[in-house]
Protein backbone atom coordinates (compact mmCIF):
# COMPACT_ATOMS: atom_id res chain seq x y z
CA UNK A 1 0.00 0.00 0.00
CA UNK A 2 1.58 3.64 -1.34
CA UNK A 3 1.81 5.71 1.49
CA UNK A 4 2.41 8.55 -0.60
CA UNK A 5 -0.37 11.03 -0.23
CA UNK A 6 -0.25 12.51 -3.91
CA UNK A 7 -0.63 8.39 -4.95
CA UNK A 8 -4.04 7.64 -5.14
CA UNK A 9 -5.14 5.25 -8.27
CA UNK A 10 -8.06 6.66 -9.72
CA UNK A 11 -9.12 2.91 -11.69
CA UNK A 12 -12.47 1.29 -10.30
CA UNK A 13 -10.67 -1.55 -9.81
CA UNK A 14 -9.53 -2.94 -6.51
CA UNK A 15 -6.60 -0.61 -6.04
CA UNK A 16 -9.17 1.63 -5.17
CA UNK A 17 -11.30 -0.02 -2.64
CA UNK A 18 -7.72 -1.05 -0.45
CA UNK A 19 -7.53 2.78 -0.14
CA UNK A 20 -10.81 2.64 1.30
CA UNK A 21 -9.93 0.40 3.45
CA UNK A 22 -7.23 2.21 4.37
CA UNK A 23 -8.66 5.68 4.73
CA UNK A 24 -11.50 3.93 7.02
CA UNK A 25 -8.93 2.72 9.44
CA UNK A 26 -6.82 6.06 9.67
CA UNK A 27 -10.37 7.34 10.17
CA UNK A 28 -10.80 5.52 13.09
CA UNK A 29 -7.82 6.64 14.75
CA UNK A 30 -8.30 10.54 13.67
CA UNK A 31 -11.30 11.06 14.02
CA UNK A 32 -12.35 13.55 16.19
CA UNK A 33 -15.58 15.54 16.63
CA UNK A 34 -16.27 19.11 15.67
CA UNK A 35 -13.10 19.62 14.11
CA UNK A 36 -12.39 19.47 10.57
CA UNK A 37 -11.36 15.80 9.27
CA UNK A 38 -7.35 15.80 9.87
CA UNK A 39 -7.63 12.84 7.61
CA UNK A 40 -9.27 15.21 4.57
CA UNK A 41 -6.82 18.06 5.36
CA UNK A 42 -3.72 15.42 4.89
CA UNK A 43 -4.82 13.67 1.94
CA UNK A 44 -6.22 16.21 -0.27
CA UNK A 45 -3.80 18.41 -2.06
CA UNK A 46 -5.91 19.23 -5.47
CA UNK A 47 -9.65 18.13 -6.49
CA UNK A 48 -9.10 15.22 -8.04
CA UNK A 49 -12.15 12.40 -8.51
CA UNK A 50 -10.54 9.96 -6.00
CA UNK A 51 -9.98 12.80 -3.20
CA UNK A 52 -13.63 13.41 -3.49
CA UNK A 53 -14.10 10.03 -1.94
CA UNK A 54 -12.00 10.69 0.91
CA UNK A 55 -13.94 13.99 1.44
CA UNK A 56 -17.39 11.78 1.52
CA UNK A 57 -15.97 9.69 4.03
CA UNK A 58 -15.42 13.03 6.44
CA UNK A 59 -18.79 13.72 6.13
CA UNK A 60 -20.34 10.02 6.66
CA UNK A 61 -17.92 10.06 9.72
CA UNK A 62 -19.62 12.86 11.76
CA UNK A 63 -23.35 12.79 10.30
CA UNK A 64 -23.78 9.30 9.85
CA UNK A 65 -22.94 7.46 13.33
CA UNK A 66 -26.02 5.80 13.98
CA UNK A 67 -24.48 2.27 14.70
CA UNK A 68 -27.07 0.54 16.99
CA UNK A 69 -24.01 -1.88 18.49
CA UNK A 70 -21.20 0.54 19.51
CA UNK A 71 -17.48 -1.34 18.72
CA UNK A 72 -14.61 -0.73 16.72
CA UNK A 73 -15.42 -3.49 14.85
CA UNK A 74 -18.97 -2.80 13.80
CA UNK A 75 -17.83 0.63 12.87
CA UNK A 76 -15.35 -0.67 10.44
CA UNK A 77 -18.25 -2.55 8.66
CA UNK A 78 -20.05 0.52 8.21
CA UNK A 79 -17.26 2.39 6.88
CA UNK A 80 -16.27 -0.48 4.28
CA UNK A 81 -20.44 -0.31 3.26
CA UNK A 82 -20.50 3.57 2.89
CA UNK A 83 -16.70 3.27 0.89
CA UNK A 84 -18.22 0.57 -1.15
CA UNK A 85 -21.46 2.62 -2.18
CA UNK A 86 -19.35 5.59 -2.70
CA UNK A 87 -17.38 3.28 -5.23
CA UNK A 88 -20.47 2.56 -6.84
CA UNK A 89 -21.97 5.71 -6.86
CA UNK A 90 -18.68 7.08 -8.22
CA UNK A 91 -18.44 4.21 -11.16
CA UNK A 92 -22.36 5.39 -12.01
CA UNK A 93 -21.51 8.74 -11.99
CA UNK A 94 -18.29 7.52 -14.65
CA UNK A 95 -20.35 5.76 -17.04
CA UNK A 96 -23.12 8.22 -16.95
CA UNK A 97 -20.47 10.95 -18.22
CA UNK A 98 -19.03 8.70 -20.23
CA UNK A 99 -22.86 8.30 -21.99
CA UNK A 100 -23.78 11.68 -22.31
CA UNK A 101 -20.08 12.22 -24.62
CA UNK A 102 -21.60 9.85 -26.40
CA UNK A 103 -24.81 11.76 -26.48
CA UNK A 104 -22.81 14.78 -27.11
CA UNK A 105 -21.08 13.60 -30.33
CA UNK A 106 -24.13 12.56 -31.62
CA UNK A 107 -25.55 16.03 -30.66
CA UNK A 108 -28.47 14.95 -28.70
CA UNK A 109 -27.16 15.88 -25.26
CA UNK A 110 -26.09 19.31 -24.55
CA UNK A 111 -25.53 20.78 -20.89
CA UNK A 112 -22.55 22.50 -19.11
CA UNK A 113 -21.06 21.91 -15.28
CA UNK A 114 -23.78 19.08 -14.92
CA UNK A 115 -21.28 16.87 -14.06
CA UNK A 116 -19.66 18.85 -11.70
CA UNK A 117 -22.76 20.46 -10.22
CA UNK A 118 -23.92 17.79 -7.71
CA UNK A 119 -20.08 17.93 -6.45
CA UNK A 120 -19.97 21.09 -3.30
CA UNK A 121 -17.14 22.53 -3.21
CA UNK A 122 -15.53 21.03 -0.16
CA UNK A 123 -15.93 17.94 -2.36
CA UNK A 124 -19.23 16.19 -1.00
CA UNK A 125 -21.65 14.30 -3.23
CA UNK A 126 -25.03 15.51 -2.81
CA UNK A 127 -26.66 11.93 -4.14
CA UNK A 128 -30.41 13.29 -4.61
CA UNK A 129 -28.68 15.89 -7.35
CA UNK A 130 -26.62 13.13 -8.52
CA UNK A 131 -30.15 10.92 -8.75
CA UNK A 132 -31.50 13.94 -10.28
CA UNK A 133 -29.07 14.32 -13.05
CA UNK A 134 -28.74 10.77 -13.81
CA UNK A 135 -32.30 10.86 -14.34
CA UNK A 136 -32.58 14.13 -16.36
CA UNK A 137 -30.05 12.39 -18.83
CA UNK A 138 -33.12 9.76 -19.60
CA UNK A 139 -35.45 11.94 -19.40
CA UNK A 140 -34.11 14.14 -22.43
CA UNK A 141 -33.51 10.44 -24.18
CA UNK A 142 -37.19 10.28 -24.00
CA UNK A 143 -38.39 13.63 -24.88
CA UNK A 144 -36.56 12.77 -28.09
CA UNK A 145 -38.60 10.11 -28.36
CA UNK A 146 -42.02 11.81 -28.03
CA UNK A 147 -41.32 14.51 -30.00
CA UNK A 148 -40.05 12.20 -33.07
CA UNK A 149 -43.67 10.32 -32.24
CA UNK A 150 -45.66 13.73 -32.33
CA UNK A 151 -43.82 14.66 -35.29
CA UNK A 152 -44.72 11.45 -37.55
CA UNK A 153 -48.23 12.27 -36.16
CA UNK A 154 -48.72 15.21 -36.74
CA UNK A 155 -48.81 14.58 -40.54
CA UNK A 156 -50.52 11.46 -40.94
CA UNK A 157 -53.92 10.87 -40.55
CA UNK A 158 -54.40 9.39 -37.38
CA UNK A 159 -57.63 9.46 -35.56
CA UNK A 160 -58.26 11.78 -32.38
CA UNK A 161 -58.62 8.65 -29.84
CA UNK A 162 -54.97 7.80 -30.59
CA UNK A 163 -53.88 11.24 -30.92
CA UNK A 164 -55.04 11.58 -27.74
CA UNK A 165 -52.85 8.51 -26.69
CA UNK A 166 -49.78 10.44 -28.08
CA UNK A 167 -50.77 14.15 -26.40
CA UNK A 168 -50.98 12.46 -22.97
CA UNK A 169 -47.48 10.35 -23.13
CA UNK A 170 -45.90 13.71 -24.13
CA UNK A 171 -47.54 15.78 -21.49
CA UNK A 172 -47.22 12.76 -18.52
CA UNK A 173 -43.52 13.16 -19.75
CA UNK A 174 -43.54 16.38 -18.74
CA UNK A 175 -45.24 16.03 -15.66
CA UNK A 176 -42.26 13.20 -14.30
CA UNK A 177 -40.00 16.02 -14.76
CA UNK A 178 -41.68 18.05 -12.52
CA UNK A 179 -41.70 15.14 -10.16
CA UNK A 180 -37.97 14.68 -10.53
CA UNK A 181 -37.51 18.43 -9.80
CA UNK A 182 -39.74 17.92 -6.75
CA UNK A 183 -37.27 15.39 -5.43
CA UNK A 184 -34.28 17.51 -6.33
CA UNK A 185 -35.72 20.47 -4.68
CA UNK A 186 -35.40 18.26 -1.59
CA UNK A 187 -31.94 17.50 -1.89
CA UNK A 188 -30.61 20.81 -2.90
CA UNK A 189 -33.15 23.75 -3.83
CA UNK A 190 -30.69 26.44 -5.21
CA UNK A 191 -29.63 23.63 -7.36
CA UNK A 192 -33.45 23.70 -8.57
CA UNK A 193 -33.75 27.61 -8.68
CA UNK A 194 -30.68 27.71 -10.24
CA UNK A 195 -31.61 25.30 -13.27
CA UNK A 196 -27.94 23.85 -13.27
CA UNK A 197 -28.97 20.58 -15.23
CA UNK A 198 -29.90 22.60 -17.85
CA UNK A 199 -27.85 24.23 -20.71
CA UNK A 200 -26.72 28.06 -20.18
CA UNK A 201 -29.54 29.23 -23.19
CA UNK A 202 -32.00 27.79 -21.16
CA UNK A 203 -31.14 28.93 -17.75
CA UNK A 204 -31.14 32.62 -19.55
CA UNK A 205 -34.96 32.55 -19.78
CA UNK A 206 -35.16 30.93 -16.08
CA UNK A 207 -38.59 31.62 -13.31
CA UNK A 208 -38.72 29.98 -10.20
CA UNK A 209 -36.27 26.65 -11.35
CA UNK A 210 -37.78 26.43 -15.19
CA UNK A 211 -40.15 27.98 -17.92
CA UNK A 212 -42.59 30.78 -17.46
CA UNK A 213 -45.72 29.55 -18.60
CA UNK A 214 -47.20 32.70 -20.10
CA UNK A 215 -44.17 32.49 -22.40
CA UNK A 216 -44.32 29.04 -23.64
CA UNK A 217 -48.05 30.49 -24.95
CA UNK A 218 -47.16 33.16 -26.65
CA UNK A 219 -44.43 30.78 -28.37
CA UNK A 220 -46.73 28.58 -29.08
CA UNK A 221 -50.11 30.69 -30.44
CA UNK A 222 -48.96 31.66 -33.70
CA UNK A 223 -47.20 28.09 -34.78
CA UNK A 224 -50.53 26.12 -34.20
CA UNK A 225 -52.79 28.88 -35.99
CA UNK A 226 -55.24 28.49 -37.78
CA UNK A 227 -57.55 28.22 -34.65
CA UNK A 228 -61.03 28.21 -34.25
CA UNK A 229 -62.65 31.14 -32.72
CA UNK A 230 -63.28 29.40 -28.50
CA UNK A 231 -59.67 27.86 -29.26
CA UNK A 232 -58.48 31.16 -30.15
CA UNK A 233 -60.30 32.82 -27.32
CA UNK A 234 -59.35 30.42 -24.52
CA UNK A 235 -55.31 30.05 -25.39
CA UNK A 236 -55.27 33.82 -24.68
CA UNK A 237 -57.12 34.23 -22.17
CA UNK A 238 -55.14 31.22 -20.59
CA UNK A 239 -51.69 33.33 -21.63
CA UNK A 240 -53.13 36.28 -19.65
CA UNK A 241 -53.61 33.95 -16.40
CA UNK A 242 -50.79 32.35 -16.43
CA UNK A 243 -49.47 35.87 -16.24
CA UNK A 244 -51.26 37.19 -13.19
CA UNK A 245 -50.29 33.75 -11.61
CA UNK A 246 -46.69 33.96 -12.60
CA UNK A 247 -46.90 37.94 -11.14
CA UNK A 248 -48.25 36.55 -8.07
CA UNK A 249 -45.21 33.84 -7.60
CA UNK A 250 -42.95 36.24 -8.19
CA UNK A 251 -44.08 39.08 -5.58
CA UNK A 252 -43.98 36.06 -2.91
CA UNK A 253 -40.55 34.84 -4.22
CA UNK A 254 -39.29 38.30 -3.99
CA UNK A 255 -40.56 38.77 -0.31
CA UNK A 256 -38.94 35.29 0.66
CA UNK A 257 -35.47 36.34 -1.04
CA UNK A 258 -35.47 39.16 1.02
CA UNK A 259 -36.11 37.48 4.54
CA UNK A 260 -33.66 34.21 3.43
CA UNK A 261 -30.93 37.43 2.80
CA UNK A 262 -31.64 39.26 6.11
CA UNK A 263 -31.26 35.71 7.88
CA UNK A 264 -28.09 35.31 6.71
CA UNK A 265 -27.23 38.42 7.18
CA UNK A 266 -28.38 37.85 11.11
CA UNK A 267 -26.33 34.82 10.62
CA UNK A 268 -29.49 32.58 11.44
CA UNK A 269 -28.50 30.41 7.89
CA UNK A 270 -25.51 28.71 6.83
CA UNK A 271 -22.44 27.00 8.11
CA UNK A 272 -21.88 27.38 11.55
CA UNK A 273 -25.19 28.33 13.09
CA UNK A 274 -26.08 26.86 16.47
CA UNK A 275 -28.46 29.04 16.54
CA UNK A 276 -31.79 28.05 18.32
CA UNK A 277 -33.62 29.79 15.59
CA UNK A 278 -32.37 27.05 13.53
CA UNK A 279 -36.36 25.72 12.66
CA UNK A 280 -37.21 28.89 11.36
CA UNK A 281 -34.26 29.17 9.44
CA UNK A 282 -35.35 25.40 8.25
CA UNK A 283 -38.86 27.03 7.59
CA UNK A 284 -37.79 29.96 5.24
CA UNK A 285 -35.39 27.00 3.12
CA UNK A 286 -38.67 24.80 3.17
CA UNK A 287 -40.53 28.21 1.94
CA UNK A 288 -38.11 28.08 -1.39
CA UNK A 289 -39.02 23.91 -1.95
CA UNK A 290 -42.91 25.43 -1.89
CA UNK A 291 -42.24 27.92 -4.41
CA UNK A 292 -40.36 25.65 -6.93
CA UNK A 293 -42.78 23.15 -6.76
CA UNK A 294 -45.84 25.64 -6.64
CA UNK A 295 -44.00 27.16 -9.97
CA UNK A 296 -44.04 23.64 -11.02
CA UNK A 297 -47.77 23.02 -10.32
CA UNK A 298 -48.43 26.18 -12.77
CA UNK A 299 -46.35 24.65 -15.40
CA UNK A 300 -48.48 21.61 -15.12
CA UNK A 301 -51.61 23.10 -14.69
CA UNK A 302 -51.07 25.34 -17.73
CA UNK A 303 -49.89 22.37 -20.17
CA UNK A 304 -53.40 20.23 -18.57
CA UNK A 305 -55.20 23.59 -19.64
CA UNK A 306 -53.82 23.80 -23.03
CA UNK A 307 -54.72 20.09 -24.00
CA UNK A 308 -58.38 20.76 -22.76
CA UNK A 309 -58.70 23.87 -24.43
CA UNK A 310 -56.92 22.49 -27.57
CA UNK A 311 -58.32 19.50 -30.36
CA UNK A 312 -55.77 16.68 -29.88
CA UNK A 313 -54.32 17.43 -33.19
CA UNK A 314 -53.82 21.51 -31.81
CA UNK A 315 -52.75 19.75 -28.86
CA UNK A 316 -50.20 17.42 -31.03
CA UNK A 317 -48.92 19.85 -32.94
CA UNK A 318 -48.27 22.60 -29.72
CA UNK A 319 -46.20 20.23 -27.93
CA UNK A 320 -44.26 19.43 -30.95
CA UNK A 321 -43.80 23.13 -31.41
CA UNK A 322 -42.65 23.28 -27.60
CA UNK A 323 -40.71 20.23 -28.03
CA UNK A 324 -38.69 21.47 -30.85
CA UNK A 325 -38.57 25.11 -28.74
CA UNK A 326 -36.56 23.27 -26.02
CA UNK A 327 -34.27 21.14 -28.70
CA UNK A 328 -33.39 24.51 -30.19
CA UNK A 329 -32.66 26.72 -26.86
CA UNK A 330 -30.23 23.11 -25.67
CA UNK A 331 -28.81 23.19 -29.72
CA UNK A 332 -28.04 27.12 -28.74
CA UNK A 333 -25.66 26.75 -26.08
CA UNK A 334 -23.44 23.96 -28.06
CA UNK A 335 -23.77 26.05 -31.00
CA UNK A 336 -22.10 29.42 -29.11
CA UNK A 337 -19.52 27.19 -27.29
CA UNK A 338 -18.10 26.07 -30.74
CA UNK A 339 -18.33 29.21 -32.77
CA UNK A 340 -16.95 31.42 -29.74
CA UNK A 341 -14.67 33.98 -31.85
CA UNK A 342 -11.02 34.70 -30.06
CA UNK A 343 -10.92 37.75 -28.33
CA UNK A 344 -9.03 40.47 -30.67
CA UNK B 1 -63.01 25.25 13.98
CA UNK B 2 -65.73 27.28 14.79
CA UNK B 3 -63.86 30.48 14.92
CA UNK B 4 -62.29 29.74 11.49
CA UNK B 5 -65.92 29.39 9.86
CA UNK B 6 -67.00 32.18 11.73
CA UNK B 7 -64.37 34.33 10.51
CA UNK B 8 -65.00 32.70 7.17
CA UNK B 9 -68.83 33.93 7.36
CA UNK B 10 -68.40 37.22 8.23
CA UNK B 11 -66.33 37.95 5.13
CA UNK B 12 -66.64 37.74 1.52
CA UNK B 13 -62.94 36.83 0.42
CA UNK B 14 -60.61 35.47 3.66
CA UNK B 15 -57.19 33.86 3.00
CA UNK B 16 -55.51 32.52 6.66
CA UNK B 17 -52.37 33.21 6.63
CA UNK B 18 -49.12 33.67 8.88
CA UNK B 19 -47.49 36.68 9.01
CA UNK B 20 -44.07 34.70 8.05
CA UNK B 21 -45.95 33.17 5.07
CA UNK B 22 -44.23 34.18 1.21
CA UNK B 23 -46.56 31.97 0.14
CA UNK B 24 -49.36 33.59 1.35
CA UNK B 25 -48.40 36.98 0.67
CA UNK B 26 -48.18 35.55 -3.24
CA UNK B 27 -51.76 34.51 -3.29
CA UNK B 28 -52.93 37.98 -1.49
CA UNK B 29 -51.00 39.45 -4.55
CA UNK B 30 -52.68 37.44 -7.35
CA UNK B 31 -56.39 38.26 -5.61
CA UNK B 32 -55.35 41.70 -5.63
CA UNK B 33 -54.10 41.62 -8.99
CA UNK B 34 -57.44 40.59 -10.32
CA UNK B 35 -59.18 43.35 -8.52
CA UNK B 36 -60.13 41.45 -4.80
CA UNK B 37 -59.17 42.68 -1.55
CA UNK B 38 -59.48 39.40 0.74
CA UNK B 39 -59.43 39.74 4.08
CA UNK B 40 -55.64 38.17 5.56
CA UNK B 41 -56.20 36.49 8.79
CA UNK B 42 -52.79 36.03 10.38
CA UNK B 43 -53.59 32.87 12.51
CA UNK B 44 -50.20 33.31 14.41
CA UNK B 45 -51.44 36.58 15.95
CA UNK B 46 -54.50 35.12 17.06
CA UNK B 47 -54.40 33.57 20.98
CA UNK B 48 -56.45 30.57 20.02
CA UNK B 49 -53.92 30.12 16.64
CA UNK B 50 -53.09 26.70 17.53
CA UNK B 51 -56.29 25.59 17.42
CA UNK B 52 -57.35 27.54 14.28
CA UNK B 53 -53.91 25.73 12.51
CA UNK B 54 -55.39 22.52 13.43
CA UNK B 55 -58.28 23.41 11.72
CA UNK B 56 -56.99 24.24 8.94
CA UNK B 57 -54.45 21.24 8.43
CA UNK B 58 -57.88 18.63 9.07
CA UNK B 59 -59.30 21.22 5.73
CA UNK B 60 -56.20 21.47 3.86
CA UNK B 61 -55.74 17.33 4.30
CA UNK B 62 -51.72 16.28 4.54
CA UNK B 63 -50.07 17.52 1.50
CA UNK B 64 -50.54 20.93 1.73
CA UNK B 65 -49.34 23.32 5.00
CA UNK B 66 -52.38 24.98 7.01
CA UNK B 67 -51.63 28.36 4.94
CA UNK B 68 -53.05 29.71 2.95
CA UNK B 69 -56.52 28.43 3.37
CA UNK B 70 -58.61 30.55 1.09
CA UNK B 71 -62.49 30.84 2.03
CA UNK B 72 -64.93 32.22 -0.34
CA UNK B 73 -68.55 33.01 0.63
CA UNK B 74 -67.85 31.00 3.65
CA UNK B 75 -66.82 28.01 2.18
CA UNK B 76 -63.13 26.57 1.91
CA UNK B 77 -61.56 26.74 -1.80
CA UNK B 78 -58.19 25.21 -0.68
CA UNK B 79 -55.00 25.96 -0.67
CA UNK B 80 -52.40 27.43 -3.26
CA UNK B 81 -52.43 24.37 -5.80
CA UNK B 82 -56.24 24.61 -5.65
CA UNK B 83 -56.07 28.44 -6.30
CA UNK B 84 -53.72 28.29 -8.70
CA UNK B 85 -55.67 25.62 -10.71
CA UNK B 86 -59.02 27.22 -10.41
CA UNK B 87 -57.73 30.73 -11.59
CA UNK B 88 -56.13 29.18 -14.84
CA UNK B 89 -59.66 27.17 -15.65
CA UNK B 90 -61.73 30.39 -14.99
CA UNK B 91 -63.00 29.56 -12.32
CA UNK B 92 -61.57 31.59 -9.88
CA UNK B 93 -62.68 34.93 -11.14
CA UNK B 94 -66.03 33.68 -12.16
CA UNK B 95 -66.48 32.97 -8.00
CA UNK B 96 -65.07 35.81 -7.32
CA UNK B 97 -67.47 38.18 -9.40
CA UNK B 98 -69.85 38.83 -6.63
CA UNK B 99 -66.19 40.17 -4.30
CA UNK B 100 -64.87 42.73 -6.99
CA UNK B 101 -63.89 46.11 -5.15
CA UNK B 102 -64.84 49.64 -6.68
CA UNK B 103 -61.83 50.96 -7.28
Amino acid sequence: MNSSSTQFVTSGGMGMYDHMHQLSMWGESFKSNGSPHPLSSMLLPNTSPSLIITADMKLDNQSEDTSGTPGPLNKYDQEVTKSSEKIQRRLAQNREAARKSRLRKKGLYVASGVEASHVGFNGAVNSGIATFEAEYGHWLEEQQKHVSDLRAAVTSNISDGEMRVLVEASLNHYYELFRMKGAAAKADVFYVMSGLWKSSAERFFLWIGGFRPSELIKILRPKIEPLAEPQLQGICNLGQLCQQAEDALSQGMDRLQQTLAQSVADGQLGEASYSPQIDTAMEKLDGVVRFVRQADHLRKAALVQVSQILTPRQAARGLLVLGEYFERLRALSQVWATNTREPE
Amino acid sequence: MEKVMGLASDNGVVIFSKSSCCMCYAVSMLFQGIGVKPVMYDIDQDPQGREMEKALMKLAGTTAGPVPAVFIGGKFMGSTNDIMSAHLSGQLLHMLKPYHSLS
